[in-house]
């Protein structure tokens, strides 16, 4: 065998203020707003990474989420990321220093390019995550890839081509990048192939595919021909329609390597 | 008292985390009286070769990890902990410290999969690590069990009776070496679920002999 490394399967957990943000049911059926419970829940049985996106408005209460990530370091002992609001280097050190293993960038790094390299510079290129939003556009001079980075949730087009972005990611220092397609974000049809497929063949870095996972064939499709490192799942697992097991069995089931022993 | 040595070389909160789970009592230090005074000691790191050598010098953690290695003090390496024990790194060609006969390389590129898809580098996720030889640090660690990984470069003892564990990416690389009172992973043992902290526990319960 010349690799048994494992495709990731990464729950993505939204805070606001403390809590998270949806409803989320559990076997017992019984409603969990607390972000560590969850996290030790998803440990337990067989997250091999955890994703906290901090969707708090207020900067004041942003010291929040940072006793968030400390309970969690306690908690856990898998890697996890935090993002949501990461602006600046001391963000990112904020949220490293309380446990996290790695950092999300997402729209400040559009804005800024440099946090990313400067972050990389500071605590090594395997901490720092770049969350990419991507919308499917027509093909033109300025969006060859006919796939457009896009922030704001979707509602704001950069002008910015997704495949020259995710090179460019790259050679900023970029460990890995989320990928998010907002076509297929909260649809559950599955996630966007053909872009997952042509960001992860062009970069060297692992790719992690986002939005639209509804079933777990639709993970198996990613991690295959879509040609992902790991998936995103959200309210796949949160409103307790599959468990991780179940998804992972499956996975094995077709033929994609997952770790099965926790 | 566990010592986790600190010279400046990424987060060190995790093991410490970790140990503190497990009950264990540790300092993270870079007192030499400290270090020396330990029942054991872990030398954990992530970055770059060259600048966690340079930081080590300037702590003259150098010569306490010598100090340690040659007192027979339990002392677990843990990924750039575990290359710079070696005697050289490709990473920036930098001399390291020799406490293990061997060297760091980088991972080839263009390395292909079962599938003959290109692996990516850095080597980051979970992988199976397989047993070699048996040691008791790696008690009731199981064919099946997977471990945390993240790293571009990898350690190749010298001394093929010094491989305690390998990992297949790409090449059938060494992920664990152990030589008399040391044990060095190239995984994350913190960071690798139950399989790790039965690792970390095993080694906290060791007396240093093979």
């Amino acid at each position: 065998m010349k690799s048994a490394m494992t495709k990731r399967i990464i729950p993505c957990l939204d805070v606001r203020e403390g809590r998270t943000t949806k409803g989320i049911r559990f076997e017992n059926n019984v409603d969990i707003g607390d972000p560590v419970e969850m996290a030790r829940h998803y440990y337990e049985s067989g997250a091999d990474e955890l994703v906290f996106y901090d969707i708090t408005a207020s900067h004041e209460k942003r010291g929040i989420m940072i006793d968030v990530v400390r309970r969690v370091a306690e908690t856990i002992f898998i890697p996890f990321s935090v993002g949501g609001g990461i602006a600046s280097v001391s963000d990112m050190r904020d949220v490293l220093l309380a446990g996290a293993e790695k950092v999300s960038v997402n729209s400040a790094a559009i804005k800024n390019p440099r946090i990313i390299s400067e972050g990389a510079e500071a605590f090594g290129s395997q901490c720092i995550v770049v969350g990419m939003d991507v919308k499917k556009v027509e093909k033109s001079g300025k969006i060859p890839s006919g796939y457009e980075m896009v922030i704001h949730g979707g509602r704001t087009y950069t002008g910015m081509d997704a495949l020259a972005w995710a090179e460019e990611l790259v050679r900023l220092g970029a460990g890995e990048i989320c990928l998010n397609s907002i076509d297929a974000d909260g649809t559950r049809d599955g996630y966007e192939l053909n872009l997952t497929a042509m960001i992860s063949e062009a970069v060297p870095i692992p790719v992690i595919a986002s939005g639209g996972g509804g079933i777990p064939a639709h993970l198996a499709e990613v991690l295959t021909k879509g040609m992902a490192d790991a998936a995103l799942i959200a309210s796949m697992v949160h409103y307790g329609d599959y468990t991780i097991p179940g998804i992972k069995d499956h996975l094995h089931g077709s033929g994609v390597a997952v770790r099965r022993s926790w | 008292m566990i010592a986790i040595i600190d010279y400046d070389a990424g987060n060190l909160t995790s093991v410490a985390r970790a140990l503190a789970h497990l009950g264990h009592a540790y300092r993270i230090t870079r007192e030499s009286g400290e270090i020396l005074q330990a029942d054991r000691v872990i030398f954990p790191g992530v970055g770059a070769a060259a600048s966690a050598m340079e930081s080590l010098k300037n702590y003259g953690l150098d010569t306490v990890l010598h100090q340690v290695m040659d007192a027979g003090m339990p002392l677990l390496g843990i990924c750039l902990g575990t290359q710079i024990i070696t005697g050289f790194s490709e990473e920036g060609d930098v001399p390291c410290l020799g406490l293990i006969p061997g060297r760091v390389r980088a991972f080839p590129a263009s390395m292909k999969d079962d599938a003959d898809r290109a692996l990516k580098i850095p080597h980051m996720g979970w992988n199976r690590v397989q047993v070699k030889r048996v040691h008791p640090v790696l008690w009731d660690i199981r064919g099946e069990d997977a471990f945390y990984f993240v790293h571009g470069y990898y350690p190749e003892p010298e001394n093929p009776d010094h491989v305690l564990a390998t990992t297949p990416y790409g090449i059938e690389f060494v992920s664990a070496m152990g030589f008399g009172n040391l044990v060095a992973t190239q995984f994350h043992p913190e960071k690798s679920g139950k399989p790790g902290l039965k690792l970390l526990d095993n080694f906290c319960r060791w007396g240093g002999e093979v």
